[in-house]
């Protein structure tokens, strides 16, 4: 054999192995997603959305106080969340620019991102179900929280130091304070970046089943009240899924259904925001 | 000298953090209602000067001042100086252009709401003028409220020339505003330059000899951060004094 022929052949071979390993995580990702969308379309219906759970066993019910306290539970991280890391992550790329501080509190972020998010809803339960002495729903939006402000604070600094300085420096020119140039340019410009940012961290905590778990728990029963132990759909999903019933079984489907789809939403508004931006 | 001094500076020395010493005993004058234009080669300190105007080293710590640029009865490298009315009297023009990420019009109402102008009417008016002032008018009319990214680069430096001019300085400090620009964009800011002296004292750095001798009344050429000459600009491309000088303007390095 040539030398050519010999680089071919090696050449052929990882090609085909690199096609094989992509084969084989795509079929399994096109595989979950269709078997989601086949018995999760099978068991939508109108009363998924109307009604709340019934007796377990008995047919028919639905999922409303699921879905309610998903959004509220998410709707509340979001308002914890995304203040403390916006802010936070204007910090460390305005005010503690450049020194030692906040390097620091960066790579614990980039370590808190990857912390795993059973560890986070325990230490929610230590410090706000374990004191009340009962689940609730606030211990659940804060666990979300949590998971949330090193993502969205990480994003923040980066697209805020991706503005360059000279726009910073053109404000100051013009005799403004750093709190207005902050506020009414540099967020401006970082604007959509920070918007992604923010996206992408919803459609993290969406997904969470453990952190909630621990701490807002479930509840059979339609409930607006924070402060009481509140349902959401993940932690349907894994209640209905192990349960013995097949109706259980079916509404687990289509709220997985519901909860990948308001994930697929999320992301793609995130992308066209990007592209959005980087056309101009 | 015939015309009036509107900044003197004295012995002024400029410190980098960690102490780098980038300007030696400067002193000079700068005339009103003329263009001065610093010229040198890269790094001998002509931006590190202008910088000092405005007092825009200020916003990196460490950085340190000796000496002192009088302005107005004042020395404004005193301490109690409010830095943000002197930037509002000395204002600045950098190398690339920066619009800010919003309208035209918000671009250049942007020092007027600082300084906390609300009328909408007075707004408007004095953002026209601004416009006018910078002859950008007849190509930005009919779309002030588009956003500042979609004009040219050219179009963009006199957006940002009629933002600093609205707030109506005193002194204009230029920072190789041309370039980034090509050749035909770089002319339109040449002639701008030379009717706003008539109400606004400027201070322009520049790379380019032609330019300085074009634009400008006043030359002071910089190396290794001293002033080497300071003249009428005829004297300096002329007839200068010093022969690093001459070198300099002939050719012969930088």
């Amino acid at each position: 054999m040539t030398v050519q022929q010999r680089r071919k052949l090696r050449g052929s071979i990882a090609l085909s192995l690199c096609t094989a390993a992509a084969g084989i995580g795509l079929f399994w990702l096109v595989f979950i997603l269709t078997d989601v969308l086949i018995h999760g379309f099978g068991a939508l219906n109108l009363s998924l959305f109307l009604n709340d759970p019934a007796a377990p066993g008995a047919p028919g019910g639905g999922l409303r106080n699921a879905f309610i306290g998903q959004l509220l539970i998410t709707l509340f991280a979001v308002l914890i969340g995304v203040p403390v890391g916006v802010l936070g992550g204007t910090f460390l790329a305005e005010y503690a620019r450049g020194r030692t501080l906040a390097q620091v509190i960066s790579i614990l972020a980039d370590i808190m991102v990857s912390v795993p998010s059973i560890v986070i809803g325990t230490f929610a339960y230590a410090i706000m179900v374990k004191p009340l002495g009962h689940f609730n729903g606030w211990a659940g939006s804060m666990a979300l929280a949590f998971i949330m402000i090193p993502v969205v604070l990480r994003t923040t600094e980066d697209m805020l130091s991706l503005v360059p300085w000279t726009l910073r420096e053109a404000a100051f020119a013009l005799g403004a304070p750093y709190y207005k140039v902050i506020v009414q340019i540099v967020y401006r410009a970082a604007a959509t970046g920070i918007l992604t940012g923010i996206l992408l961290s919803m459609a993290r905590v969406a997904g969470e089943t453990a952190p909630l778990l621990f701490t807002a728990f479930n509840n059979m029963f339609f409930s607006t009240n924070m402060r009481e132990p509140i349902a959401s759909l993940t932690v349907t999903i894994f209640q209905y899924a192990m349960g013995p019933y097949d109706s259980w079984h079916q509404q687990a489907w289509a709220a997985s259904l519901m909860i990948t789809v308001f994930i697929l939403v999320i992301t793609l508004i995130g992308r066209l925001i990007i592209r959005w931006r980087y056309k101009r | 000298m015939t015309e009036e001094a509107a900044i003197k500076v004295n012995n002024l020395d400029f410190y980098y953090a960690g102490a780098v010493h980038a300007l030696k005993g400067i002193s000079f004058t700068v005339a009103g209602r003329g263009v001065t234009a610093l010229i040198g080669p890269s790094g001998c300190g002509k931006t590190t000067l202008l910088r000092c105007f405005n007092r825009m080293h200020d916003l990196y710590p460490g950085n340190r001042y000796s000496g002192e640029i009088r302005f107005d009865g004042q020395n404004i490298l005193a301490n109690g100086i409010d830095v943000i009315d002197l930037r509002s009297r000395i204002g600045m023009v950098f190398q690339k252009p920066t619009p800010f990420p919003m309208s035209i019009y918000d671009n250049i109402a942007y020092g007027l709401r600082l300084k906390g102008i609300r009328n909408k009417q007075e707004l408007t008016g004095r953002v026209e003028r601004a416009i006018q002032h910078a002859a950008l008018w007849d190509e930005v009319k009919d779309k002030l409220g588009n956003s500042a990214y979609d004009l040219s680069g050219g179009q963009q430096q006199r957006l940002v020339i009629a933002r600093a001019l609205a707030v109506e300085p005193e002194v204009l400090l230029f920072d190789e505003p041309t370039s980034a620009l090509d050749p035909i964009s770089t002319g339109k800011i040449e002639e701008l330059l030379i009717t706003l002296k008539k109400d606004v004292t400027i201070i322009i750095v520049t790379h380019n000899m032609q330019q300085a001798a074009r634009i400008s009344d006043w030359t002071g050429f910089m190396m290794l951060g001293e002033l080497i000459e300071f003249g009428r600009t005829d004297k300096i491309f002329t007839a200068p004094s010093e022969k690093l000088t001459e070198d300099y303007v002939t050719g012969r390095f930088g």
